[in-house]
């Protein structure tokens, strides 16, 4: 429904945004190159090898806004945007950081001087060849006060852009600035098509044209989007022909679809992937898939109230809630705790943080040396004559944290205090509650983005209205390792400040951290060619095939 | 022809007053347009948000929002939609009001054609066996969840027997089939929604026809129609049914406005990109122009459905012809 999907615009932004980068690849495969170099289009020889053709069908709850990423803010464009555009530079398979349209990269002495070298040879789908032009003409658009964009923020740092040649460009920042070289993995706009015009009216944003490995054919509003193989993608010819994302808004409607072998791919419910699809018919006709998704749900507790003032409090509450019974319950399993904000299979999370494990009798007697007591024998703890009570605050439409708020009240309630729920519709939860301050723990979730950097939920000056660190945690200690952590470069010693930055939350729990959500892909079992890996599986997407035999769909061009 | 000009005259003043009224419910609930691409967003700095509030013109008094509104109104400019797509709302509001004008007056032909005879026979039969199972029916069709039907009935035939599409209103091959292929493959589409919405409509209608109809067969004149030895056909379908179909017409008025309101459920659920969707995305968006341009025509098609129903009333029915 329309709701989940406003949802997933909000928490899963950075994730669109890293995604769209993901879904090409680098990796090369021999048989593949033999085709290039003979020239020869469709098929190679073996009957199973990987060859051309085919077509996608991807189930998507919501239709996308608009085509252009300077513009698109909202998932199911971010989707199809990574099929179209290519950045500078992107993450591979391994979440590091390598080179797309640029082929490599200088980073100067001082920090402050980052120098692209362009691929060559690299077209726009209209055939006009991709140049350092059109990287200037997309930086200028991001950094328009007239660009109604939500990625400004970090192209404003640049001060200099300047353009040495028609390959290499040079970017100058203030002061070192680490995320700066993630920024450029934004997908790059043809000046050719959009120099000169008023951006927001661009006949591009519903027919766009890039450089990426998929070019756009139809957007039926509502319906479907369909985009074909780019022949000449620089990194050679993706093997499946045509990808469609047809919208469908209901879960249920879509697994039916699903069933019915009308769409290829779609994403699943924890309930779907363990109880629905266990079956020797699903085994048989699709491969499941699933790999921790880049966010987290917690319970922020507004620091602010004199009740979650005492660290000890805090920490007593994380170790009164049975986390691994919420991923349990909730997510049937399909999650994993976590006690930083960072996701656990990467680089940057610290295993070594101090831990909070379920341990009810310890936690009552934490909140008893925090002077929370059972004075009067009614099974609610009182401190100072009052008792203790407060409210969870969670956004209408998301039954994953109803449910995990729920069972948090049931453990709460067995160490004596007294938890209420309340659900709240999505804006008016943001601008009333959140925005205002007006709550006193709240279940939300956050994504998790790819470069560590974390300065506006953390710093102690990001409180203000609508700002981000809205339960007011504030440690001049944090801040000065996050600033560390954002100005260098090496990524050993950037993750020497992050580690401790780790360490000190997980101390001070200014959130309960919750758990990460397993995403759940389920494809045709006709598509070979996909190989999970931390970044998820749609990074070597154009390098997924559908062997000859087993090709189900001709396209009629 | 006077009365007429009058009515005329009297919808322009209700008709903004109908707009005020909605443009103030819809400023006083929280949130704005911008949300949805700023709130909880760390790309987002205090600068970035003043630019994309003042790109909408958010930044002015509301008052002021509403008269620029307004202004545009009068010449049937509806402006452009604050989505992120940016697109003229009557463009959105234009795709989507074939399919969804389509499917109401194919379920609303079948509810009339369905319900009517229903309701006759019950009250021409009354307290007889067929009253008593068709009344039960169509409390079922009225108490059963829209979403639940419909998904029993995707997975019988849509996946069990695989006789009919599950979602969408055509075919991905859609652009290749001849003009007839066309219309059968919508066609195919379309059985189930149409079924499924028509279902939950019969109770009201059929209830309706049948209350009406009981109170015209007590009428004296029936009485004399069967007192100079009419046989009961004549009766029934001659005297009481004509008379018994009056109200119906002020039924028809006030359906007017819903043929282009969309039920958000059922085409959530079968897939359908209708204007109950985009009403409820917009407002779950706060895209005010979109929600406004939907109220306005939805408010212009009410006054004209009351008007075109008074009319016929009177055309149809000589008692109640307003004296000029």
């Amino acid at each position: 429904m329309a709701y989940n999907k406003i949802l997933l615009i909000v928490t899963l932004t950075l994730l669109a945004v890293s995604l769209g980068c993901n879904e090409k690849s680098a990796q090369t495969s021999p048989a593949k190159q033999g085709n290039i170099a003979a020239g020869s289009i469709p098929s190679s020889p073996t009957t199973n090898g990987p060859s051309y053709g085919d077509m996608l069908i991807n189930g998507s709850i919501g239709d996308a806004s608009v085509l252009l990423p300077v513009l698109a803010s909202d998932s199911a464009s971010g989707e199809i945007n990574g099929l179209i555009y290519n950045g500078l530079v992107k993450y591979d398979k391994d979440i590091n950081l390598v080179g797309e349209l640029a082929e490599k990269w200088d980073v100067s002495e001082d920090k402050l001087k980052i120098r692209f070298f362009l691929k060559k040879g690299v077209k726009w789908h209209d055939g006009k060849p991709f140049t350092a032009k059109d990287i200037e003409y997309t930086y200028k658009v991001y950094v328009d006060p007239k660009t109604p964009t939500a990625y400004s923020t970090d192209f404003l740092k640049v001060k200099d852009f300047r353009v040495i040649d028609d390959y290499t460009v040079e970017v100058v920042y203030d002061k070192p600035y680490a995320p700066a070289l993630g920024s450029w993995g934004q997908g790059m706009l043809p000046s050719h098509l959009l120099e000169g015009q008023d951006i927001t009216e661009s006949p591009l944003k519903r027919h766009p044209v890039g450089t990426g490995p998929y070019k756009f054919e139809e957007w039926v509003t509502g319906e479907k989007i369909t985009v074909d193989s780019f022949h000449d993608y620089f990194e050679g010819r993706p093997y499946i022909d045509r990808v469609m994302t047809r919208i469908i808004p209901d879960l249920a409607t879509m697994f039916l679809e699903l069933k019915a072998l009308s769409i290829d791919q779609m994403g699943l419910t924890p309930l779907q992937y363990v109880r629905q699809t266990n079956t020797k018919w699903f085994n048989d006709n699709f491969n499941k898939y699933k790999y921790l998704g880049f966010g987290y749900s917690y319970l922020g507790y507004n620091l602010q109230d004199w009740k979650f003032k005492d660290r000890r409090v805090r920490q007593a509450l994380t170790m009164a809630i049975d986390r691994e019974s919420i991923v349990q319950g909730v997510l049937l399993g399909l999650g994993a705790v976590t006690d930083t904000p960072y996701k656990p299979d990467t680089y940057w999370y610290n295993q070594n943080v101090k831990k909070f494990p379920y341990d009810p009798e310890k936690a009552k007697q934490m909140l008893a040396e925090a002077g929370w007591k059972d004075t009067n024998n009614e099974g609610v703890l009182v401190k100072d004559g009052k008792p203790f009570e407060f409210t969870i605050i969670t956004n209408h439409g998301n039954d994953i944290r109803k449910n995990a708020a729920i069972i948090i009240q049931r453990d709460l309630k067995k160490v004596g205090i007294k938890v209420s729920i309340r659900v709240i519709e999505w804006a008016a939860f943001l601008k009333n509650f959140i925005n205002k301050r007006n709550f006193e723990a709240c279940l939300l979730g956050w994504g998790i983005g790819i470069d560590p950097s974390q300065i506006d939920i953390w710093n102690s000056k990001k409180t203000g209205e609508s700002e981000l660190n809205f339960v007011n945690y504030q440690n001049p200690e944090v801040d000065k390792l996050l600033d560390l952590g954002a100005s260098t470069y090496d990524r050993e010693e950037r993750k020497k400040y992050y580690d401790k930055f780790q360490e000190i939350i997980a101390e001070d729990q200014p959130y309960t951290f919750l758990f990460v959500q397993y995403a759940l892909p389920i494809i045709n079992s006709r598509f070979h060619g996909i190989e999970p890996a931390p970044i998820g599986i749609g990074y070597n997407f154009t390098k997924w095939y559908v062997p000859k035999p087993l090709q189900k769909y001709t396209i009629q061009p | 022809m006077r009365f007429l000009v009058k009515r005329i005259a009297l919808m322009i003043p209700t008709l903004i007053g109908i707009t005020i009224i909605s443009f103030t419910v819809m400023k006083m609930a929280p949130g704005d347009p911008t949300s949805l691409m700023t709130d909880l967003n760390p790309n987002m700095n205090e600068e970035a948000v003043k630019r994309i509030r003042a790109h909408y013109g958010l930044d002015q008094p509301w008052s002021i929002q509403y008269f620029k509104w307004l202004r545009n109104m009068a010449v049937l400019d509806f402006g452009r939609s604050f989505a992120p797509d940016n697109r003229p709302v009557i463009d959105k509001i234009a795709e989507r009001i074939p399919i969804t004008l389509l499917i109401n007056i194919l379920s609303m032909a079948l509810i009339f054609s369905v319900a009517i005879p229903i309701g006759v026979m019950s009250a021409v039969k009354q307290d007889s066996m067929f009253d008593r199972v068709s009344s039960l029916i169509v409390f079922i069709g009225f108490a059963i969840p829209t979403f639940w039907l419909a998904l029993l009935m995707m997975i019988l035939f849509g996946v069990k027997l695989d006789w009919l599409p599950i979602s969408g209103f055509r075919s991905l091959n859609y652009s290749h089939l001849s003009s007839v292929g066309r219309i059968l493959d919508i066609g195919k589409h379309l059985i189930m929604p149409i079924f499924v919405s028509a279902f939950g409509g019969l109770a009201g209608m059929s209830r309706y026809m049948r209350s009406n109809m009981l109170e015209v067969i007590r009428q004296d004149y029936i009485t004399t129609a069967r007192a100079k030895g009419l046989d009961e056909r004549t009766v029934i379908f001659k005297h009481a049914f004509r008379n018994a179909l009056l109200p119906v017409i002020t039924i028809l008025g006030l359906s007017v406005p819903g043929l282009i309101g969309g039920s958000v459920i059922f085409e959530t659920i079968f897939a359908i990109p209708g204007m109950g969707q985009l009403f409820y995305q917009s407002v779950m968006m706060r895209d005010y122009p979109t929600i406004m341009g939907i109220l306005v025509i939805g408010a212009a098609l009410t006054l004209v459905g009351n008007l075109l129903a008074d009319l016929l009333y009177s055309w149809a029915d000589p008692r109640i012809r307003v004296s000029d």
